[in-house]
């Protein structure tokens, strides 16, 4: 397992925290997109119905990114594990709540017949695309702004702050981006699955507005990272060091977010992605390409997420109160043993899981359709 | 710590886990089932057994998704509520979690939405393989979490290091090959594996007592009977109790659980009943087997099974020598690079968990007197008598299950078990307690690790994250309501199931049409 150093090993699980968080938007980004639409897209039982079934057989899997990113966090980043979902605690309840609410709004909606009860589910599924697209959004503006924690010398985490102190207006923006984003990924989705009809056109036309939304709040974001007092900076401490953030000093810079792209010219690929894959999608959207618009909106969602990854390097969770306490990539990660096995662990495993799930999708592949949703007993 | 905080993150956790834990063992279990019951529809080909398969696979749907509901909270729970935990331990126990969702959590949630949609997409065959891709990975995530939660029990492969305040892996392999993990796994699957079997037994058997679906009842039952009685011989047989010497908590553990107040001459008798009485440090009434406790727990005639009181004397050495580790590493804090003070700890460095312990009544565990060691060290004692009866409800429980299935075997065999009133309504009857006895292990498991967070490394009280108790009562009542709301729709939905039956089709012949369901469902 001595392959790679800590510092090396750092950085890779470092890409595998971007990797795992863009598997997660891009695959199950789409079904919380479809759920935020599906009030908006579908109006009849059947139209709900072929939406649904749009990401039925695969939203499960793709939600194991989100859980694979927190068993990830926690075997590779524990501190960052132990920091963020504790400091986010009610944020992450809302989250898991409405998360809660689509494995069974999926299965359940269909078990009955009478409309009142399925109403009740597609708010459900609706709760459960739209709320956890916004408060991720909103986490990740908040950790770019930075979370007011500190840690003692024991190493515990304590917080300042509450829940409404969350959403202030760069956050907001983070969150309205996220949804965005996530629902323009869903349109195009529904425009690949669903037959043409009234579906993917109401999709096609909420499409657009997201998209053009993204570029618009992508852009208004950009100019608040550049404009506002944002950022930090490292000033001390060994890369290859023990992962013990009182060890390391970072400072609150103005404009800190700006030093990697003033550094590397070509990290600046990133945010040219996120806007050109949305303009892509819209493109396509408008133009009636469907794999165009779909391809762009992947590309948007890359760039998006890994334009904050590039801003933030090495800063993981900067805190707001006591810059000390700040985790960065070269102070908070798991011993050089840890990270090697998960390494090996994962590049065995991970291409297995990508195979079977392409497999999967081409299983079910074709266009959901209204004569199907009349015939079949197994859709929901 | 806030004391209030401790018991609302605990009460939480018990509340999320148990709750989690209704579901898991039925997925566990019928998820094998289903493959049984289709590789005999692949083998002869006969539709009833597709039938058999979707009927026990649409119960086996309703139930996953709230163990995927539930498992959600669970995955991030320790970060949220038990981030000291998280950041003390998360070196090692993040791995088998995050292995978990790699291995196991992809392929089960990957392959049920193709085995629940793609009857028709798929050759026979084909569609058999996904469904033991279902299992494979329920049973798979069971593995990585038991030995997560194996590693709780005992914390073998790692180590304290003082330059990043946290324990850390020193032999990975230890961690996987953990004994008390392998059993734990084993007996756990073992007990899902029978509480499916009941459910299985038990509603074919209500078939039968309504004259419904004879022939689907009559074949369900067969396969129930043979799964289940072997799984209720490995519960028995592989239970986790040869685990229970290995460690001075895991002994502590076992004494609790037999109110063994002191050590006894070799080979220990086994209790049988009592009533034990922690002031008095005594069991009344007590009826005891001799013998047997030794021969379990040892597995010889001469081993010894110590006692709580002399466990208790072990754990005021410890803290004795954990209050050096911890001076040691204070030490440390204020000056890495103390060859001196590294020494110190390299001595004591596997008892400083038993310093931490007194950190619940002063906040410097050297500044300890004498007697608030002694008080200390008899908090390393488990409630005795929830120990005692959880653990004799749930092992009587369990041979009651080896009796049942193996009358049911009996009478499979003897092909009498379509012609037997009297059966089916013990079969009825006994639906509810293998979830009794398997909530009641986990009971015996988690609460015997008390004051543990991670035996010997780190108590509970410390565990938790620095949290306010109004943010905890809202999560608490929230999750509370939305589960308890879920719930009631999950039972509902299963029972509404089970009274349509395995025949969609009105056309099919009805031996009691009176006892249709009254509401038309949906497929």
């Amino acid at each position: 397992m001595e392959l790679f150093d800590l510092q090396t090993l750092r950085v890779i699980w470092w890409l595998l925290l971007g990797v795992l968080l863009i598997g997660f938007a891009l695959t199950d980004g789409y079904d919380l997109g479809v759920g935020a639409l599906l009030p908006f897209v579908a109006k009849s039982d059947v139209e709900r119905r072929m939406v649904i079934n749009s990401v039925a057989p695969h939203w499960e899997g793709h939600q194991v990114w989100f859980i694979l990113g927190g068993g990830a966090i926690f075997a590779a980043w524990p501190f960052v594990y132990a920091v963020s979902f504790s400091g986010f605690y009610l944020a992450m309840f809302v989250v898991l709540a409405a998360l809660i609410l689509r494995p069974v709004g999926f299965k359940y909606r269909s078990k009955k017949e009478d409309p009142a009860w399925r109403a009740r589910w597609d708010w459900a599924l609706f709760i459960g695309g739209f709320v956890p697209a916004l408060v991720f959004g909103v986490a990740v503006g908040n950790v770019l702004l930075g979370i007011p924690f500190r840690l003692d010398s024991d190493l515990r985490a304590w917080y300042e702050g509450s829940f409404i102190g969350l959403f202030r207006p760069f956050a907001l923006v983070c969150g309205l981006l996220s949804v965005s984003m996530l629902v323009t990924h869903g349109a195009a989705w529904l425009a690949v699955k669903v037959e043409e009809g009234p579906v993917p056109e109401r999709a096609r036309r909420i499409g657009s507005i997201a998209a053009i939304a993204a570029i618009a709040l992508f852009a208004l974001g950009g100019a608040m990272v550049a404009f506002g007092s944002m950022g930090y900076r490292v000033t001390g401490g060994d890369p290859f060091g023990p992962s013990n953030p009182l060890r390391s000093t970072t400072v609150p810079l103005s404009g800190g977010w700006l030093a990697n792209y003033a550094a590397a010219p070509a990290t600046l690929l990133a945010p040219l992605a996120g806007f050109a894959g949305a303009l892509v999608a819209l493109i396509g959207i408008r133009a009636r390409r469907r794999w165009l618009a779909f391809g762009g909106s992947s590309l948007a969602t890359i760039g998006i997420i890994a334009t904050v990854g590039v801003s933030m390097f090495p800063f993981i969770l900067p805190s707001s109160i006591d810059a000390r306490s700040s985790l960065t990539v070269w102070n908070s990660s798991s011993s050089t043993t840890t990270l090697g096995i998960m390494l090996f662990v994962t590049v065995v495993l991970l291409p297995i899981v990508l195979v079977y799930t392409a497999w999967a999708l081409n299983v079910m592949r074709g266009t959901v359709t209204s004569r199907e949703i009349g015939i079949n007993p197994d859709l929901y | 710590m806030d004391p209030g905080v401790v018991d609302l993150s605990r009460l939480q956790f018990a509340l999320t886990a148990l709750y989690h834990f209704l579901f898991v063992p039925l997925t566990l279990g019928l998820s094998f089932m289903l493959v049984i019951m289709e590789s005999v529809y692949v083998m002869t080909d006969r539709p009833i057994w597709k039938e058999i398969t979707r009927f026990w696979g649409k119960l086996f749907g309703i139930n996953f998704v709230l163990g995927v509901a539930t498992g959600l909270t669970m995955e991030f729970q320790f970060g949220t509520n038990w981030s000291y935990f998280s950041h003390y331990v998360g070196d090692i126990f993040g791995a088998p979690l995050a292995i978990e969702g790699l291995m196991a959590f992809f392929l089960e949630a990957t392959f049920v939405g193709i085995m629940f949609f793609a009857w028709e997409r798929l050759s026979k065959v084909g569609h058999l393989a996904v469904t033991v891709l279902v299992a494979l990975g329920t049973n798979l995530s069971a593995l990585w979490i038991l030995i997560a939660n194996g590693w709780m029990q005992n914390p073998t492969g790692a180590a304290f290091n003082p330059e990043t305040m946290r324990m850390e892996v020193t032999d990975f392999t230890a961690v996987l090959f953990n004994p008390i993990a392998q059993a734990k796994f084993v007996h756990t699957v073992s007990a899902g594996y029978v509480l499916a079997s009941v459910v299985v037994l038990g509603v074919s058997a209500w078939y039968l007592l309504n004259g419904r679906f004879k022939a689907h009842a009559a074949r369900s039952m067969t396969v129930a009977s043979a799964f289940g009685l072997a799984s209720a011989l490995s519960v028995l047989v592989l239970g986790d109790e040869s685990g229970y010497t290995l460690t001075d908590n895991q002994r502590m553990k076992l004494a609790a659980i037999e109110a063994e107040w002191h050590t006894e001459k070799a080979p220990a008798g086994l209790a049988l009943f009592g009533i034990p009485d922690f002031a008095a440090r005594k069991t009344h009434l007590e009826v005891k087997v001799p013998w047997v406790l030794g021969l379990i727990a040892t597995r010889s005639l001469h081993g010894e099974v110590f006692g709580i009181t002399e466990l208790v004397r072990r754990a005021e050495e410890r803290i004795g020598h954990g209050i050096a580790a911890y001076d040691a590493v204070e030490r440390l804090k204020a000056a890495p690079a103390d060859i001196k003070a590294r020494a110190d700890f390299e001595i004591h460095r596997n008892d400083l968990g038993y310093a931490l312990l007194l950190k619940r009544i002063v906040d410097d565990p050297r500044k300890a007197t004498p007697e608030q060691i002694a008080a200390t060290a008899w908090d390393t004692v488990p409630s005795v008598p929830l120990m005692f009866w959880s653990f004799r409800v749930m092992a009587g429980i369990g041979f009651l299950m080896i009796a049942l299935f193996a009358l049911a075997f009996v009478l499979c065999s003897l092909r009498l078990h379509t012609r037997t009133p009297w059966f089916w309504k013990l079969c009825v009857a006994a639906i509810p307690l293998p979830w009794i006895a398997i909530e009641l292990g986990w009971i015996v498991a988690e609460m015997g690790r008390q004051p543990w967070a991670i035996d010997g490394v780190l108590p509970t009280f410390l565990a938790p994250s620095s949290l306010s108790r109004t943010s905890l009562w809202i999560t608490l009542v929230g999750f509370t309501a939305l589960y308890g709301v879920l719930a009631v729709i999950e039972v509902r939905l299963m029972l509404a199931a089970i009274r349509h039956g395995p025949i969609d089709h009105r056309d099919e012949p009805q031996p009691a049409p009176g006892s249709l369901p009254a509401t038309p469902m949906a497929a």
